[in-house]
């Protein structure tokens, strides 16, 4: 047995690396993924808004541990390989970063008043430069608030992939507190180091809202 | 590949069964507490001291922006400190109540704040009681508006308390772990886990829609 040093704060801060690559590849993955569905939430065609909201329902139904359980034993067995742990939990996030955002983005696409879509029509533009153009500037203001708060969840969310044994900083915290048997004072600096990282984002995000609320 | 094999499982069944009870115990427990926490600490922030409004602040943040998981971890490992000795089930009721409240206390704040203050100054003119103002004028939009992100925050707790199997709290997913050890079957068993989960979500979805429905019926104007 050991105390707790300076070189377990640093793997702690190490780890960190590792829960930004975590959020970077849901983001990387979901947000186009989340375009589509909230494009697909908010289109004309039935078919396409049953299949989104069929997909949202499920991923929003299941708890992401159970996501990450899914893909991580699910992975040998629907295509016969091991996979490590990293594509088996980017998967998961991605998925669920994906039917998160997607929904943020349909209500910021829906709270642009249809007299727009129209008024664009008008102008003789695509149904796309419609919305690149007249809808997405919009919809972007009213969704940048609740999109920022989402990234809290999100890397909130990252401490599951410690569960399937990926070391982020959730599980830094877990191995330093087993060889030091300090778990207090470990999960104390691990929680600060979350805060740290969530609490800048959280603040940005009320004052996106106050300011944007404002300038409406 | 693999062949799925869910038929080994059959046997677990009372075992799924009793850790979806645990799992629905845990729930309502925690949003007992949370509710609580919520309310008593909205009001203080509207009208506590300020010691009191800045410490409710701090935990507010505090609990919003760090993992759920890390706080059952800290709490599991903090209260034995203390002198209290608890079980993992104990454990996980309260940190997952004091998470819940968090969000709670959010919730009832916005709710309260979305009533404008000529309305109870009206009622007063009207020469209504406190009690009479709060239960006639305040209560029933604050409900109304706090219904949506409370029902929808229940949602997120219920799947939440799948953490609990990290502090080996006998809930579902712990149940799952258990069958996992016995069975090897770990993918068949976390899809029937995820099943049970999707099923308990889609219900309580459907009650608070038709709760609301029945609830709230009175029309709005805006």
């Amino acid at each position: 047995m050991r105390s707790f040093s300076l070189g377990d704060l640093l793997s702690l801060l190490g780890a960190l690396q590792w829960t930004a690559v975590l959020v970077l590849i849901a983001l990387g993955f979901g947000a186009p993924l989340a375009l589509l569905l909230a494009l697909m939430r908010t289109s004309a065609s039935r078919a396409l808004r049953w299949t989104a909201t069929a997909f949202l329902q499920l991923v929003q139904g299941v708890p992401l541990l159970g996501l990450l359980m899914f893909f991580y034993f699910g992975m040998p067995v629907f295509l016969g390989i091991e996979m490590p742990p990293l594509v088996a939990v980017g998967i998961a996030m991605t998925v669920y970063t994906a039917s998160f955002l997607g929904e943020i983005w349909r209500g910021g696409i829906e709270a642009v008043k249809h007299e727009q879509w129209e008024a664009a029509a008008c102008l003789g533009l695509s149904t796309w430069h419609q919305f690149r153009y007249v809808i997405a500037p919009q919809a972007f203001r009213m969704a940048l608030p609740p999109t920022v708060g989402f990234l809290v969840q999100l890397i909130k969310g990252t401490s599951l992939a410690s569960i399937v044994g990926f070391v982020e900083l959730a599980r830094a915290g877990q191995l330093v507190s087993a060889a030091t048997f300090q778990p207090l004072l470990v999960y104390s600096i691990v929680a600060a180091i979350y805060f740290a990282a969530c609490l800048p984002l959280t603040l940005w995000a009320r004052s996106l809202e106050v300011r944007l609320n404002g300038a409406r | 590949m693999q062949t799925l094999n869910f038929q080994q499982l059959w046997r677990y069944q009372d075992q799924l069964i009793d850790g979806t009870l645990h799992t629905l115990l845990l729930t309502l427990v925690a949003a007992a507490i949370g509710t609580a926490i919520g309310v008593a600490a909205a009001a203080a922030v509207r009208s506590g001291p300020r010691p009191v409004r800045w410490a409710i602040r701090g935990y507010v943040e505090l609990i919003r922006n760090t993992p759920s998981l890390i706080q059952l971890f800290v709490v599991f490992f903090v209260l034995p400190g203390f002198g209290l000795r608890m079980g993992a089930f104990e454990a996980a009721s309260i940190a997952l109540g004091l998470y819940f409240g968090a969000y709670c206390t959010e919730i009832v704040r916005a709710g309260l704040d979305a009533i404008p203050g000529s309305q109870v100054e009206a009622g007063q003119c009207l020469g209504l009681t406190r009690w009479q103002v709060f239960r006639h004028i305040v209560l029933p939009p604050a409900l109304r508006s706090v219904y949506p992100a409370f029902t929808s925050q229940f949602v997120l707790l219920l799947l939440g308390t799948s953490l609990a199997s990290q502090i080996s709290a006998e809930e579902l997913f712990h149940t799952g772990g258990f069958i996992e050890t016995r069975t090897y079957r770990s993918f068949e068993v976390y899809a029937v886990i995820c099943g049970i989960y999707f099923a308990l979500v889609m219900t309580f979805k459907l009650l608070f829609a038709a709760v609301g429905h029945l609830a709230f019926r009175w029309p709005v104007r805006r």
